[in-house]
């Protein structure tokens, strides 16, 4: 009888040691738990929901009933607002992304200097992005497009008459564009690092050899920056394809819905008229676009990003 | 060396010009802060007679609350929001980094996928789910995600944090272990402070991102009492119409003022942050 009483202490001592083992998995698990519980409660839970809402006709005041496809049908092939708003985001993150890339590494191989006082300079150019997401800078920009704004009088200066940009279906998506443009501060930053890696031989072997600084450019430069390339490609289009207070401040996706971006159109759809079921179906519409526009990117990137490892692709 | 000095100060000038483009909307800005409705159409950069009252007048211009109650507010929501980042991210990045487990690969790659799922997507349940939780019109739609190592910018906040500790050598650890300390040791006494770099660079864009979060704010906050900056400037907009530029203006200067002291004073670490994690990945 004796026996247990023995056993007893000795697996104690064991299930101690097993936990105090040093890379118990438990003890992994116990670090990562604030994350795992996020994950299954507020993003995988609410996933699962959000495609059993776009199957009903939830309204967060009413049961939901199942609707079938109804809602994906309708989207689809009944909704004009649906189309422009598509239209109208495809077209921002068309302009708005290659521009913002281009700018940003234009300005980036312009830092990437020894100079004195450069981080003055960098601090002033990435000035405009620390504030850019702000409901503040669009209440500025709202005034310095409209009809008395600073914009007009510097075009009144060279003689040129202004519009009121903000109020033109024709112009008033090109001033979101540019204020996301002014925005490309973050991007630098990456272009700027991935500038620093860059060994100084491979330039200074290449002039000896006679390569010009345009040479240079399109045959070092952009090559062996290209995965950073594609990086800020996937970030930007994926961001732009969210963007949402600029276009609800300044313009209110007006004048005649020429800005009225997606993201509105959901907003509306889920806290203005409270269709949850709805606005849930557009929410996993907008996911496949940016998912189709994701891999679009990556698919491409075959042909143009080179990888230093890969071969000498370059050369 | 003349040549090259030559060349220094062409890029100094370009630089310069350049920076002046950059910031000229924000000198305009300052200087409409100052002028009255009738002067922002006017060329010159700033008014002949600066109007101060446009500050003090645009502070108690909503009815009932003044600005010191919505800034008091947005401190309530972004400090609760900052400390349960902080805390929530570094022990999660901490195993992903650090320790052995099951699956810790397949979740790792569960990250990154987050990292790039459009918030759209889980927006309608999540706002369910907080309404029948009564949490809508108080600031736990924002402390809970964050805290569950989540909310804006949460899975990019691990990854950072996790490029960042993968960078310290393995050796300080390995010497603690030897002294008996446990894995909350050195997660806590070593990884930690070592990992302060990255930490601040967390701080900042947590802090940036949150201050700017005006679309979670809306949806979620909705009464005056309980507005952020944000809102009350969104109600002043609504509320002023034409009439009040000067101290709207004025007001959206001093609500981005916090971002930009933030920012300034964390600057170092920011870009020695950025400059050690993520970029190479």
């Amino acid at each position: 009888m004796s026996t247990p009483a023995v056993e007893a202490p000795v697996k104690h001592r064991a299930i101690r040691q097993y936990f105090r083992r040093w890379e118990h998995p438990f003890v992994g698990y116990a670090f990562l738990s604030p994350w795992l519980i996020g994950f299954f409660a507020l993003t995988l839970g609410p996933m699962i929901m959000s495609v059993y809402y776009a199957f009903t006709d939830y309204s967060l005041l009413e049961k939901a009933n199942w609707v079938g496809s109804s809602n994906f049908s309708r989207i689809l092939f009944n909704d004009s607002t649906f189309k422009k708003s598509l239209q109208v985001t495809l077209l921002f993150v068309a302009f708005s992304v290659p521009l913002k890339l281009m700018f940003a590494l234009a300005v980036a191989m312009l830092l990437n200097k020894e100079l004195r006082g450069m981080s003055l300079y960098r601090l002033f150019i990435y000035f405009p992005s620390l504030i850019g997401a702000s409901l503040a800078v669009a209440v500025l920009w709202q005034r310095i497009w409209s009809r008395d704004g600073f914009i007009n009088e510097i075009l009144g200066m060279l003689g040129i008459q202004g519009l009121n940009w903000v109020n033109e279906p024709r112009t008033a998506l090109g001033t979101l564009v540019i204020l996301v443009v002014w925005q490309f501060g973050s991007s630098m930053v990456i272009f700027l690092a991935g500038l620093k890696q860059i060994p100084r031989d491979y330039y200074e072997a290449s002039s000896v050899d006679g390569a010009g600084k345009v040479r240079q450019f399109f045959m070092i430069t952009l090559p062996l920056l290209s995965p950073i390339i594609l990086f800020n490609l996937v970030l930007q289009t994926i961001n732009s394809f969210q963007m949402f207070t600029q276009a609800f401040i300044i313009t209110e996706g007006g004048p005649m819905q020429s800005t009225y971006m997606y993201t509105l159109y959901l907003y509306d759809r889920a806290f203005g008229r409270l269709q949850m079921g709805y606005a849930s179906a557009l929410a996993w519409i907008m996911l496949v676009v940016i998912a189709a526009a994701t891999a679009l990117i990556f698919l491409s990137s075959k042909f143009w990003v080179f990888y230093e490892n890969e071969g000498r692709k370059a050369k | 060396m003349t040549a090259r000095r030559r060349r220094h100060i062409g890029s100094h000038l370009l630089l310069i010009a350049f920076s002046a483009l950059m910031l000229y909307p924000v000198v305009w800005w300052i200087g409409a802060s100052l002028k009255t409705t009738a002067e922002l159409g006017s060329p010159s950069l700033f008014p002949a007679v600066p109007q101060w009252s446009n500050f003090t007048e645009g502070w108690f211009a909503i009815p009932k609350f003044s600005f010191t109650h919505f800034y008091l507010n947005t401190f309530k929501l972004i400090l609760g929001v900052l400390l349960t980042t902080l805390v929530s991210t570094s022990l999660v990045a901490y195993a992903f980094a650090r320790l052995d487990f099951p699956l810790r690969n397949f979740w790792f790659a569960i990250v990154l996928v987050t990292l790039m799922l459009p918030s759209q997507v889980t927006l309608v349940p999540q706002y369910v789910l907080f309404h029948t939780f009564g949490w809508v019109n108080t600031y736990w739609p924002f402390y809970m995600p964050h805290a569950l190592a989540g909310g804006i910018g949460g899975s990019f906040f691990i990854y950072l944090l996790v490029q960042f500790i993968r960078g310290i050598p393995r050796e300080l650890d390995e010497s603690a272990k030897m002294d008996g300390c446990t894995q909350f040791g050195i997660y806590w006494r070593i990884v930690l402070p070592l990992t302060k770099p990255a930490l601040v660079t967390v701080f900042i864009y947590c802090f940036l991102w949150n201050w700017d979060d005006f679309f979670g704010q809306m949806i979620y906050i909705n009464s005056v009492d309980k507005y952020t900056v944000q809102l009350a400037l969104r109600m002043f907009i609504d509320t002023q119409s034409a009439s009040a530029w000067g101290q709207l203006l004025a007001m959206s200067l001093v609500s981005i003022v916090p971002a930009v002291v933030v920012f300034l004073s964390a600057q170092r670490y920011f870009v020695e942050g950025i400059a050690t994690t993520g970029i190479k990945g």
